[in-house]
């Protein structure tokens, strides 16, 4: 068969940062097949040296301009593990609460203003509003209840300012709480509808066996803190993350890349079910049935699905939360906090997957070492094998084209939601 | 969309992001109850972030991010010779932001730390008025929608278009926030410029001066207030360079 392809994606569009695809098919042989990572590097690990424990999560936080607030919340916890710190209850409910704020903004703009656009033929979010105005309402509707949440708890989406080291500094008035918990309310019709129009799309029939890595939950689905788990069976505790991320630094990348027991590994929504389905709330996993998707699921495309699937879930859980606050009262939100000559590590589960922040400090409470583990990283070498295996799976026949590989494994690469500039922080 | 029977014409914008965390880029898709009109008022013709049509023909360019590598000299200059108004949005286009704290580090020694054996290009963070000529500048980290969308009002409408020229302090007396002096914590507030509706002294963390000078900042006495209630030297120092946006005060 002389099937020849050229795919050359510089800067791929609809994701956050730069990377590019290169795809060449020669007389049916596949020479090349490549996702590589571009982004400027920030070197945010030497900015955090010498930065006192009060400024490292606002730091931090500029990371990413999606996921600030699990930078934030991460670079924090960090720092308590190393000073002992345990924080407050209705501390740590807040925290919670504004992390459910994030992962709903954060996977609302991904499925519906990032990846929908693809499902319709259209460049962008910008024709919908006028060809499907209601879907383009919608969207707009439900963005605008996750950055509301954000800012009544976190004081703003981007950037947090409510959160520091032993607890929250600001505590939400209870009738923005209760306006926030009837709005969640009115939401799940908003997410039902775009549940249905998601189950008419075609999600592209692709397998690749991955392994998934994300925290391990006990009780509840995991967002802050706790053990780790991969689908092959590894398990480490939170503090042992490095054998558990291995990372490299590859020549092409600015990115660094990870593995464990295979070539490359997976972290995300899809990786956090596939390792906690029996976890979500009930009204989640039936939507997960309706969409088809069960765990362990090995299609990356499905990751879409599994982030609409746990908007259900924190939107069903950010109510439960809300309940619980109003009804204790603020109580107690900051613990008293003692720097200490140590070390301690963070993880969290940000909306793209599991993110890690380590630090050691000295007996000032000043930063002399910083590790940042974060989830775009790991997923960037399942990327770049995700590539090679599509190309095989769907690139040899003569149906293909230069237009439609490219628009697939656009497709792909968009499925993972990458957040670059965090890859290369 | 018409404005007193007028169409008004839409002016073509483009976005570009440097070294940055593209949080500026993602207010420009917030703000939801004025999003459909916003989009409605303008013609979006390059916003990677957002968007895969593309287009080299635009009047507006809106730069978010500062300068890190050499390639980013050349992309600049080249969007400045189109553009015929560059925007700086954001602390990191305007001042250098947070990225400038690498500054303070060895290139070499840095780039070893973190890529080992493998170092990979840099250079020292630069904002983009170093470069080329800037128009305007809206500063903040991130910046503020409301902002854009006035800078927008005014490019469209001609309206008039103006950052405060008063400090935070204003802004958070409005919101009723309690004065951070008064519970012994430190805030940049009366020397910043106002426009962001003061969210850092409301939510606990004090002001850390990420949209630059307040117009006629009265350094000489707040410098005094600060020593006065006796904040460490140090800690009064990094948060001032924090965003870069001091960067000609000396401390006296
Ligand atoms: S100014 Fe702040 S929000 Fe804007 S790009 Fe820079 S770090 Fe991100
Ligand atoms: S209060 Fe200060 S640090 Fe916060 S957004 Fe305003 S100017 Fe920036």
């Amino acid at each position: 068969m002389k099937i020849n392809l050229n795919v050359d994606v510089r800067h791929i569009t609809r994701v956050e940062g730069h990377g590019n695809i290169k795809i060449k098919v020669e007389n049916g042989e596949i020479k090349e097949a490549r996702w590589d990572v571009v982004e400027t590097p920030r070197f945010f690990e030497v900015m955090l040296k010498n930065k006192h424990y009060s400024t490292a999560g606002l730091l931090a936080s500029r990371i990413c301009g999606i996921c600030s607030i699990s930078h934030c919340l991460c670079s924090i916890r960090a720092t308590e593990n190393a000073f002992k710190v345990v924080v407050p209850e209705t501390a740590a409910k807040l925290r919670l609460l504004a992390k459910h704020g994030e992962t709903f903004q954060s996977h609302i703009l991904h499925v519906l203003f990032l990846a929908a656009p693809d499902f319709f033929n259209e460049p962008s979010v910008i024709p919908l509003i006028e060809k499907k105005p209601d879907l383009a309402a919608i969207a707009i509707r439900l963005k605008g209840l996750g950055n509301r949440l954000c800012d009544t708890v976190a004081g703003r989406t981007t950037h947090p300012v409510a959160f520091q080291v032993g607890g929250v500094s600001m505590v939400p008035q209870k009738r923005h709480l209760l306006g926030l918990r009837d709005e969640l309310k009115r939401s799940l019709d908003d997410l039902q509808t775009v549940a249905d129009l998601f189950s008419t799309f075609t999600i592209p029939d692709f397998i690749r066996e991955t392994e998934f890595v994300s925290l391990k939950g006990e009780k509840k689905y995991p967002f802050i803190g706790g053990s780790l788990i991969s689908s092959d069976g590894v398990e480490h505790k939170e503090q042992d993350y490095q054998p558990m991320t291995n990372e490299y630094v590859d020549k092409n990348n600015t990115s660094k890349w990870s593995k464990l027991s295979r070539e490359s590994y997976a972290v995300g929504a899809l990786a956090r079910f596939n390792n906690n389905a029996q976890l979500l709330h009930p009204k989640a996993s039936e939507v997960a049935a309706s969409l088809g998707l069960k765990p362990v699921c090995h299609n990356p495309f499905m990751n879409n699905i599994a982030q609409l699937v746990e908007c259900f879930h924190v939107v069903h859980e950010a109510i439960c939360l809300i309940d619980e606050l109003v009804e204790s009262g603020p109580g107690e939100t900051m613990a008293k906090v003692t720097p200490k000559a140590g070390e301690g590590v963070g993880a969290v589960e940000a909306p793209r997957g599991i993110l890690f922040h380590h630090y050691k400090y000295d007996k000032t409470g000043r930063i002399l070492m910083a590790n940042c583990v974060v989830p775009t990283t790991q997923n960037n070498a399942n990327i770049h094998q995700d590539i090679k295996s599509l190309v095989k799976k769907f690139a040899m026949t003569k149906e293909m084209t230069d237009e439609k590989l490219e628009l697939l494994s656009s497709m792909l690469v968009r499925s993972y939601d990458p957040c670059i500039s965090c890859s290369v922080h | 969309m018409k404005y007193l029977g007028i169409e008004p014409q839409k002016p073509k914008i483009a976005i570009f992001d440097f070294t940055s965390c593209e949080g500026c880029e993602l207010q420009l898709i917030n703000k939801e109850e004025t999003l459909a009109d916003f989009l409605n008022a303008v013609e979006i013709v390059r916003f990677r972030e957002a968007s895969s049509s593309y287009s080299d023909d635009y009047d507006i360019a809106l730069i978010e991010g500062s300068v890190s590598r050499n390639d980013e000299v050349k992309r600049l200059e080249n969007i400045r010779k189109t553009a015929k108004i560059l925007v700086t949005l954001g602390s990191c286009a305007c001042f250098g932001g947070v990225n400038q704290l690498k500054n303070e580090f060895d290139l070499k020694s840095m780039n070893r730390e973190v890529y080992g054996n493998d170092p990979k290009e840099t250079i020292n963070v630069r904002p983009i008025k170093d470069i080329v000529p800037v128009d305007i500048e809206i500063p903040g980290c991130p910046v503020s929608k409301a902002e854009v969308e006035s800078l927008i009002c005014h490019l469209v409408w001609d309206s008039p278009f103006q950052i405060p020229v008063y400090s935070v302090c204003v802004e958070c007396k409005q919101r009723f926030t309690t004065c951070l002096f008064e519970k012994g914590q430190l805030c940049l507030g009366p020397i910043t410029r106002a426009g962001c509706n003061a969210p850092c002294p409301a939510g606990g963390s004090g002001c850390w001066g990420c949209r630059g000078p307040s117009v006629e900042a009265n350094y000489k006495s707040f410098f005094s207030i600060v020593k006065e209630k006796g904040f460490n030297d140090i800690e009064f120092r990094e948060r001032l360079n924090f965003f870069g946006a001091f960067g000609e005060v000396k401390i006296s």
